[in-house]
């Protein structure tokens, strides 16, 4: 097995994340899913970071993850917003603007 | 041509060790899609992250493999767990499709995507074998992390503590909740209870069970008649699909006679 093995793992991880952004309708598993989008790229990151052997890599990842904390912070208190004011969860039910 | 970045051969044991793990995240990772209830699709979340710590760890990023343990399996999906058991279960959670046509596009799309990032991997050379971390991490990993983080990338990590506050900042806004009318005294409670519509719910909703046949939450009360009241139970137990079928413990009738008898 060689190294590489990982970064198919991680283009698979990624599509599937990005399928289920498109096809779900609760907010929190859209969510979910840029964060599986996200662990994805961290594993490319690491990844690479053995292949090139330096730690560049595993620093990026750390930003990645720090960056990704915030977006869950903002983003469930957004959620948690919207569902107070409409009592749904659902991405297709916050059409307010297309009316 | 080439193929698929020939960079050095792992370790035997981190093969097997690839091949169970690796094909388990991508079946949870496929779940996740396609499981109904939104707190299974965590699950199987934090177990596809449990599953990238052991990735990380195994090609020697010590440190990231605790950090994604903490973070991720521990804060972040508690906080998706919590906000889940907040926001309750409701129509989101279906798999029908709203959009006509979405999945078959979306489904199209991803395996051309899919299909795309794994061919362009298989033709990419890196020209080079695999260096591996050994002598990066050979002050540990922790202190290799720390070295770059202190000194190249300094200006990143203060922009990035100044971004973790300023989320902290954006949620706590976001989450204040002002009150916009007085909040009513047990008084006027009490008060609007008896001139409402009927004084069917003055004495407050029946609780559940209450003169049932079990005496549970998900049972709904018997009104004197023998017919149950719906309201008395909890509406997200409803919601969620938890309550039992109450047509069940209608009553036929009503026997009046033993108290006659006496």
């Amino acid at each position: 097995m060689n190294a590489a093995n990982y970064l198919y793992i991680s283009a698979l991880l990624f599509t599937i994340g990005a399928v289920g952004v498109v096809v779900r309708r609760n907010a929190i598993v859209v969510f979910m899913c840029i964060e599986l989008m996200l662990n994805a790229a961290n594993l490319s990151f690491v990844t690479f970071s053995r292949i090139n052997g330096d730690l560049d890599g595993q620093v990026m990842a750390f930003f990645t993850m720090v960056v990704a904390a915030c977006e869950v912070v903002v983003g469930l208190a957004i959620i948690v917003t919207i569902y107070r004011s409409r009592r749904s969860a659902s991405v297709d039910d916050a059409s307010l603007l297309k009316r | 041509m080439q193929l698929a970045l020939e960079v050095g051969q792992t370790a035997q044991p981190e093969a097997i060790m690839f091949w169970i793990l690796g094909p388990m995240a991508v079946v949870a990772a496929l779940g996740m899609l396609l499981v109904k209830k939104a707190v299974h699709s965590a699950i199987l979340m934090a177990f596809v992250m449990v599953v990238l710590a052991i990735f990380y760890i195994a090609q020697d990023a010590v440190f990231l493999g605790i950090v994604q343990v903490v973070v991720y399996t521990g804060a972040v999906m508690m906080l998706f767990l919590f906000i889940l058991m907040l926001v309750g279960v409701d129509s989101s959670d279906s798999l029908t499709e709203t959009i006509a046509g979405l999945r078959p596009i979306a489904i199209t799309a991803a395996v051309g995507f899919g299909g795309l990032m794994v061919s362009l991997l298989g033709r990419a050379t890196l020209g080079r074998q695999a260096i591996g971390l050994s002598a990066a991490n050979a002050d540990g990993n922790v202190q290799g992390i720390a070295k770059e983080l202190f000194s190249t990338y300094v200006f990143p990590f203060e922009v990035v503590s100044a971004l973790l506050i300023t989320a902290a900042m954006g949620a706590m806004v976001l989450a204040h909740h002002q009150r916009t009318t007085v909040r009513p005294t047990q008084r006027q409670l009490s008060i609007n209870r008896f001139r409402g519509e009927s004084l069917g719910s003055a004495a407050g909703l029946p609780g559940p069970g209450v003169y049932a046949r079990h005496n549970a939450v998900d049972v709904p009360a018997l009104l004197p008649d023998g017919t149950p009241a719906p309201t008395s139970v909890n509406a997200s137990l409803e919601a969620r699909g938890d309550m039992l079928d109450y047509k069940s413990f209608d009553l036929a009738e009503v026997n009046t006679q033993i108290e006659e008898e006496k």
